[in-house]
């Protein structure tokens, strides 16, 4: 078995060599036109930078507001005092801590699910050979163009017949099909896996099994934590699907947010209270590895 | 791309086997929750089918479709739809495209720049419309505050049949610009450094570079922005849902989309069949846009670049 630890090694050290070509995509200064940008282009980039972080910037300034102080003219553009009360107020109007537990389940069983089936199919069709594997392939790739709008009334005579309405599995089972993933991971895999270290391994014996969980997992990882991140961001930010299938009694963040939204007090300083504990979840992820998602997303685009 | 070659003389049926037992988890989903439901949709919709008894399908033929053709509301949707998908995709390409060749330059602080055109995207429908919705206010909203300093009495902008629709549209935009600006600049990267250097040579001005090498460089991600906003746009639901909370979009269902429209039917009014009559149009309207769009853009792009 020494063999298979000089391959480990080699996975090893391919992974490395991986991760370091991920990473650098943010960095990257390989082709393309690179001339130094001059005042006015950074100024329009702040300019840009600060537009998109100003509607976050908001919802903490009015979140820690009384309702009473958002109506005032001018409006006051620094955080207030009221946040507790105003936290205490979304507890009462929505069970958002039952809703983050969801949320959280629902997100964590979607992306680790999404994760494996993505790369075992993935590696299936990056470098295994077997009838159909085309037409198979085709058929993944063409569904990711179909909106998932167009399947949601029989999913959802579907998940009544089965008794699953406001229950969680009808949210994560549906969440699971990810054509998307598939794609990335096969992409990822076909250049991220030399042919010769598959077929070593099978020299040395190895049956497919082995292979996959010693050489496949540990080099594909890095592309498997970009697609755990996007699945994770769009699995807690789903809204279509999650308030079809669930009600108030059994609500995601998002569902608990319409409830906030669509109630009959508008109490708008609440309602941005809310909107900052569903969000802040998800921008805490952002924030430690947006990086690698900038990187994940520009990987995954279509170049020239 | 190579594929890895079995090694024969172990070949047996474990290893026929074996490749499809990777594919078979995510397949066996996929036809359950994928697939089915949107062939079965095409069947739901040829039949009456109410929301509280799912089980009990009368046959109506193209009833659903009749009926949805007689209503005015439809018309409205699907005229919302359009012209909702045209101020909200339109500027946001365009914002994206100077975005992208702004992020380009070398920049100092650029992996900040880049995190903070995308940090929109991972906000969620709901939350960024919750915000929005503040923000375009009638009476304390800060943007019709901001249009008070220079002189422009306050908007209402959830009455209006434009004012609502821009309002809805910005939201869009704002979640979706820094997404696909990060696409393009991915698409200019890969443009090879020679070919501007050549035409630095030819003597072509910056905008000329743009214009004849980036732009051309840049199709195949044009096309591909160019479709997914299309299907984004025509299933828009969460922000119109949102905006003020009510599912018939606006009073006079001002800004209704098909998504909306297509939620009321089903989950409003009970009429399952109908909504899958809507889900089919929809369905038809985004191929035709795509094709439509995508012929465009691949005639405008060739064109520009034939210009040189």
């Amino acid at each position: 078995m020494t063999a298979l630890s000089a391959q480990a090694r080699q996975a090893r050290q391919a992974r490395q060599a991986r991760r370091r070509a991920l990473l650098s995509l943010g960095t990257s200064r390989a082709a393309g036109r690179q001339q130094h940008a001059g005042r006015l282009a950074y100024a329009f980039l702040v300019l840009a930078a600060l537009l998109s972080a100003f509607p976050f910037y908001w919802t903490v300034v009015a979140a820690t507001r009384s309702n009473a102080e958002l109506a005032q003219s001018p409006p006051s553009l620094f955080p207030g005092g009221n946040l507790l009360h105003n936290l205490q107020q979304v507890l009462q109007q929505a069970d958002i801590g039952k809703a983050l537990l969801n949320s959280l389940v629902v997100s964590g069983t979607v992306t680790i699910g999404t994760v494996l089936c993505s790369t075992l199919a993935g590696f299936a069709f990056a470098k295994l050979r077997f009838r159909g594997r085309g037409a198979l392939l085709a058929l993944t790739v063409g569904t990711m163009m179909i909106p998932p709008q167009l399947g949601v009334i029989p999913l959802f005579m579907l998940i009544a017949r089965l008794h699953w309405v406001n229950q969680l599995q009808s949210v994560i089972l549906p969440g699971l099909v990810s054509a998307f993933g598939v794609f990335f991971m096969r992409q990822y895999l076909v250049q991220a896996l030399p042919d010769e270290l598959i077929e070593a391994a099978r020299v040395d014996g190895a049956s497919t099994r082995r292979i996959f969980w010693s050489i496949v997992v540990p080099i594909a990882r890095p592309g498997m934590a970009v697609l755990g991140m996007l699945t994770f961001m769009a699995s807690w930010n789903d809204f279509f699907w999650p308030i079809i299938a669930l009600t108030s009694q059994e609500p995601t963040v998002q569902v608990a947010l319409r409830q906030l939204g669509g109630g009959y007090v508008h109490d708008q300083s609440v309602i941005m209270a809310g909107t900052l504990l569903g969000t802040v979840p998800v921008l805490l992820v952002f924030g430690v590895l947006g990086r690698q998602i900038v990187g994940g997303i520009m990987t995954g685009a279509v170049k020239g | 791309m190579t594929t890895l070659a079995v090694s024969r003389p172990r070949r047996g049926i474990a290893q026929t086997i074996s490749p499809y037992s990777y594919v078979a988890p995510f397949f066996v989903l996929f036809a359950a929750f994928g697939l089915f439901p949107l062939i079965y949709t095409a069947y739901v919709s040829l039949y009456r089918v109410e929301l509280q008894t799912p089980n009990a399908m009368e046959w109506r033929g193209f009833g659903n479709y009749t009926a949805l053709f007689a209503d005015d509301y439809f018309w409205t949707a699907l005229r919302n739809t359009f012209t909702i998908g045209v101020i909200s995709t339109v500027p946001q390409l365009l914002m994206a495209l100077g975005l992208a060749h702004l992020l380009n330059y070398k920049l100092r602080g650029r992996t900040f720049f880049r995190v903070a055109m995308l940090l929109p995207y991972a906000t969620s429908v709901a939350a960024a419309t919750l915000v929005f919705a503040q923000l375009f206010g009638r009476d304390f909203g800060l943007i019709n505050w901001l249009l008070s300093l220079i002189g422009v009495s306050p908007v209402d902008w959830q009455s209006g049949t434009w004012t609502s629709q821009i309002a809805v549209s910005t939201i869009v935009v704002w979640r979706w610009t820094g997404y696909n600006a990060l696409i393009y600049l991915a698409g200019m990267q890969s443009i090879p450094a020679d070919l501007y250097e050549a035409a630095e040579l030819d003597g072509a001005s910056r905008w000329k570079q743009f214009l004849h090498v980036t732009l051309p460089g840049l199709r195949p991600t044009v096309l591909f922005t160019v479709v997914v906003s299309t299907i984004g746009a025509t299933q828009l639901f969460g922000e119109p849902l949102l905006f003020e909370g009510s599912i018939t979009g606006g009073i006079s269902h001002q800004y209704q989309t098909l998504g909306l429209y297509m939620y009321e039917q089903g989950w409003g009014y009970f009429h399952l069949g109908r909504a899958a009559a809507i889900a089919w149009v929809m369905f038809v309207l985004i191929v035709l846009l795509v094709v439509v769009n995508s012929a465009i853009a691949r005639r405008r792009i060739r064109k520009e670049a034939s210009a040189r």
